[in-house]
């Protein structure tokens, strides 16, 4: 099982929608996200290209995160989620410079908090929040090695990228281009 | 004296006032007074559900409050029973179960810690004017004394209603029960008003909301100036991505690169203000190749040759000298248009009151959706239905003696609804008006950022005798009533069923998830026992609002027990199919049964019965038009001090193309402050942000921001308001809408308002 999500650039408007669905399933605190929106304009006025990404953490297969945790509180869960077990975790913020993508925050509680995948929906059979939310329905959610799920299909539809492969981290965030 | 010879004396007392202070609100006497007890055992959670998956979660019905869509979702509460999110109701049309971030937001606007706690009335103290709080009754006695006292000496159809949410349909009902049919929203005369003026003089109906644009199947989309994504409007955003999958062709016209923009095979950067040209260019192409569907026109549509005639000389390259988009791309786009013919919409978008000539470029609309036969077809426009609910039983509503049409008759005849900006115009005393309105009962809308000319509307509420002001929040309005009346939000009350018109006709029920807040009521609650006052007791005969419901819903073959279990509920259709069929004989409810190309209507007023373009006033130099639109995460000025939503956006900034800024040597963030033409500058500052997506003559920033109340704590001093800025206001002469974007702004690098202070 290897869980990850594509991103349609095509469709999605950057309406933030993921973040405050995320937000509220998550109980994530106001002032602080686990997902948000990057707009990238190109070009002269009239000639203009713009990107609208929802990102949030790569849920690597070569995590920097989990191999630099002082505590094993990063760590791999089901199908390669990228977890921070709360307790266990001590604050230090190594994993936050670790990221390439600076998908992790400290939470005002004491650890370090990210986007889980919402791993407590998966393993009760729904989509994360912010896919199940997403109201241009541009966020595919799914098992890679089940060739039927969403998220198979649409990468073997259409073109994609991932960001910063250059860090050598195995991104499990795809964007459709 | 008894208590109420006080209450007398204090009402005196303040139409007696020459002058209305802006309070500040809760400015005097902290807190509410103790709520009443017992009241609101209807609300109380005597209804859940608990939830599957989610262990310890209930949820119950709503329908949003945050915009006009109105998506219908489902309020979860954990198992403290805290409202912790709210989630789209699958079954609903309008969302699909999926709510916007306005939507799923919309639990702030029940936690916001800044909203209204306790009724105020307005009184005297030490020759200050001050609101102090009040009991609910004792706030309904004032309010019914001062609406009993115009009545008696103007006659009660001088008190008039604004208002825009669920909440006004009760206050709606109590109004026309006390004799007044002065009922207005802004969303007429401020939005899409020239749309449904001009599509009924067309085709015989209007596009009401949610639109009847069939997005989801269209080959060809046509926006101008609208942005759909930037404006939420749920339904239309997720048929939109649906047509980007389906591989639809997307123009989009507007002098800023919007987000539709981007997604776009076609993008035409067009100046503002010209859209009419460019409307009459593509008809003129269309008839010109003869591209146009002529079996639907011949058969459906009157005055072709007309509009051949009124069309020959409006070419693409008369157009290309006005509107800067190159005859080539006109003539393309119109190809691409007639290739998708009827599966193609030119969307009559929703806020378009933008030059004052906006029926006609909205009937330039029409008229090129008639050509391309997209009316009744699939992938253009469907035909909607709706569930009507019937009305409880009451007595029939006193007939008027005057409406605000009598205020000067023969302007507006085409307006369908009352226009509100005509409202507070014949508040503002004259002695060559019949009606001068003397109360305003004002809910759910902020006047002082819905309407422009602010001070046309600060001189209207000055000529009042009394205004009440019903809403959730403490908005700039509630600064100049006379009492404030704290309304609970969506979440904590019922009210009436949505009815809108979709595909397949169907409800929704909004109950109450948690029992308001602070010393708060729902509108139904307030209306009637205000009615009450007012002696109308026989107009609101139920006993409560969940008889009401019940009372309806069953006469649908339903029940209030039926839709807090399911919230949302279908019908069959019952009137006709979604399109036309072939050969369909259909008789259009126009003058002359067919669809208008050539308006009989607009020519009995003494309009022109077909387009034709004005040129409209251009910025002087130094200054750029405002420009002004929407952010997906806020509605209008409404949701701009909710902690969710300021959390995503808690200000506005204005965008200015790289080689203004250069010029004018801003930084990106920079504050500056901003003077229009009129000399009226900015309250406060905005941050600048330089990009590319904005043309050099225009600036732009969403609409909403730059609030004054301080008791707004986290939308105070955030960004600028374009409502102050609009004074340059072009009234459309057909229905009275007031186009907002001759306005022009010129950029202070510092404070000029120290300036002043200091000469």
């Amino acid at each position: 099982m290897r869980y990850a999500m594509a991103v349609d650039t095509k469709k999605c408007v950057g309406c933030s929608d993921c973040v405050v669905a995320c937000q509220t399933e998550n109980n994530v605190p106001i002032g602080y996200c686990r997902d948000w929106i990057v707009e990238v304009v190109d070009g002269t006025y009239p000639q203009l290209e713009l990107e609208i990404r929802s990102e949030r953490c790569n849920h690597c297969a070569n995590s920097p995160c989990v191999r630099c945790c002082p505590t094993g509180a990063s760590h791999y869960s089901d199908g390669g989620i990228v977890l921070v077990t709360h307790d266990e975790c001590i604050g230090c913020g190594a994993c936050i410079a670790s990221c390439p993508y600076d998908a992790r925050y400290p939470h005002p509680d004491g650890y370090v908090d990210k986007c889980t995948f919402c791993i407590h929906r998966v393993r009760e059979g729904q989509q994360p929040a912010c896919v199940e939310v997403c109201p241009t329905k541009c966020l595919y959610f799914g098992d890679l090695e089940d060739p039927e799920s969403d998220v198979s299909k649409v990468l073997k539809k259409r073109k994609y990228k991932t960001l910063i492969p250059e860090a050598g981290t195995d991104p499990q965030l795809y964007f459709l281009i | 004296m008894t208590y109420e010879n006080i209450l007398i004396f204090i009402s005196n007392h303040i139409m007696k006032s020459t002058r209305r202070d802006f309070i500040k609100i809760a400015a005097v006497g902290a807190g509410g007074l103790a709520t009443s007890g017992g009241l609101f055992s209807w609300a109380r959670a005597n209804f859940f559900e608990e939830v599957p998956n989610a262990p310890g979660m209930t949820r119950t019905p709503t329908y949003c409050e945050i915009c006009f869509w109105k998506c219908a979702g489902w309020v979860y509460k954990n198992e403290k029973g805290e409202i912790q999110k709210i989630i789209g109701n699958d079954e609903d049309p309008h969302c699909n179960g999926r709510l916007c971030p306005r939507g799923t937001g919309g639990v702030g606007m029940y936690y916001d810690e800044d909203r209204l706690k306790t009724p105020l009335v307005r009184r005297t103290v030490n020759g200050k004017q001050v609101f102090e709080p009040a009991s609910w009754d004792e706030a309904l006695d004032v309010v019914a004394q001062n609406l009993k006292k115009v009545a008696k000496e103007h006659g009660p159809e001088c008190v008039a209603l604004f208002t825009h949410g669920s909440g006004g349909k009760f206050f709606g009902d109590l109004l026309k029960a006390f004799g007044s049919e002065n009922i207005t929203a802004p969303s007429f005369a401020q939005c899409r008003g020239p749309r449904e003026v001009a599509f009924l003089s067309t085709f015989g109906e209007i596009i009401a909301s949610p639109e009847r644009t069939d997005i989801r199947d269209t080959r060809c989309l046509v926006l101008i100036g609208s942005h759909i994504g930037e404006n939420m409007h749920n339904g239309q955003v997720q048929e939109m991505s649906d047509a980007i999958d389906n591989g639809a062709t997307i123009i989009t016209v507007d002098p800023r690169y919007s987000t539709a923009a981007s997604k776009s095979k076609y993008w035409l950067p067009i100046k503002p203000s010209t859209d009419i040209a460019l409307l009459l260019a593509w008809i003129n192409v269309i008839i010109n190749e003869e591209w146009y569907d002529k079996k639907y026109v011949e058969k459906y549509c009157y005055g072709l040759e007309e509009l051949k005639n009124h069309v020959k000389t409006f070419t693409p390259e008369w157009a290309y000298g006005i509107t800067t988009i190159r005859p080539d791309v006109i003539y393309e786009t119109a190809r691409e248009m007639a290739n998708a013919s009827p599966a193609v919409i030119i969307h009559p978008g929703r806020h378009v009151t933008w030059y004052g000539d906006d029926t006609q470029r909205l009937r330039a609309v029409a008229i090129l959706n008639a050509l391309l036969g997209s009316w009744g077809r699939r992938g253009g426009f469907y035909s909607p239905e709706k569930k009507d609910l019937p009305s409880y039983p009451h007595p029939e509503f006193p007939k008027p003696k005057r409406t605000w049409r009598d205020a000067h008759p023969g302007k507006y005849n085409l307006a369908l609804e009352v226009v509100s900006n005509d409202i507070c115009d014949s508040t503002i005393p004259s002695p060559d008006r019949a009606c001068n309105f003397k109360a305003w009962i004002v809910n759910g809308t902020n006047l002082i950022f819905t309407l422009p000319d602010q001070k046309k509307t600060l001189e209207a509420i000055q000529s009042l005798e009394f205004m009440v002001v019903i809403d959730t929040m403490p908005m700039e309005i509630t600064g100049y009533a006379d009492v404030v009346l704290p309304e609970c939000t969506y979440l904590e009350r019922y009210d009436y069923c949505r009815t809108d018109q979709h595909r397949e006709p169907n409800i929704a029920l909004r109950m109450p998830a948690a029992e308001p807040k602070y010393d708060s009521k729902p509108a139904w609650w307030i209306a009637k026992k205000l009615a009450s006052k007012l002696d109308l007791d026989e107009y609101f005969k139920w006993n409560d609002i969940e008889e009401l419901l019940d009372w309806q819903l069953k006469k649908v073959g339903t029940s209030l027990e039926e839709m807090k279990k399911v919230g949302v509920k279908k019908f069959p259709r019952e009137y006709d199919d979604l399109y036309f069929y072939d050969d369909q004989e259909i008789q259009f409810n126009t003058n002359t049964g067919k669809i208008e190309l050539y308006s009989t209507d607009l020519a009995a007023e003494g309009f022109v019965p077909m387009p034709v373009y004005t040129p409209h006033e251009e910025p002087q130099t130094g200054f750029y038009r405002l420009n002004y639109g929407r952010s997906p995460v806020h509605t209008f000025s409404r949701t701009a001090n909710n902690p969710n939503l300021t959390d995503l956006m808690d200000e506005n900034v204005l965008w200015v193309n790289p080689k203004v800024a250069k010029e004018w040597s801003l930084k990106a963030g920079q504050k500056i402050w901003l003077e229009n033409q009129d000399g009226v500058l900015s309250t406060f500052p905005i941050k600048v942000r330089i990009t590319e997506r904005i043309r050099f003559d225009s600036v732009y920033m969403v609409h909403g921001f730059g609030h004054a109340e301080k008791r707004l704590t986290r939308s105070y001093g955030k960004g600028v308001s374009d409502t102050e800025l609009i004074t340059n206001v072009k009234t459309d002469p057909i229905m009275g809408g007031t186009g907002m974007r001759s306005n022009f702004v010129t950029f202070h690098v510092e404070d000029p308002h120290r300036k002043e202070v200091e000469s």
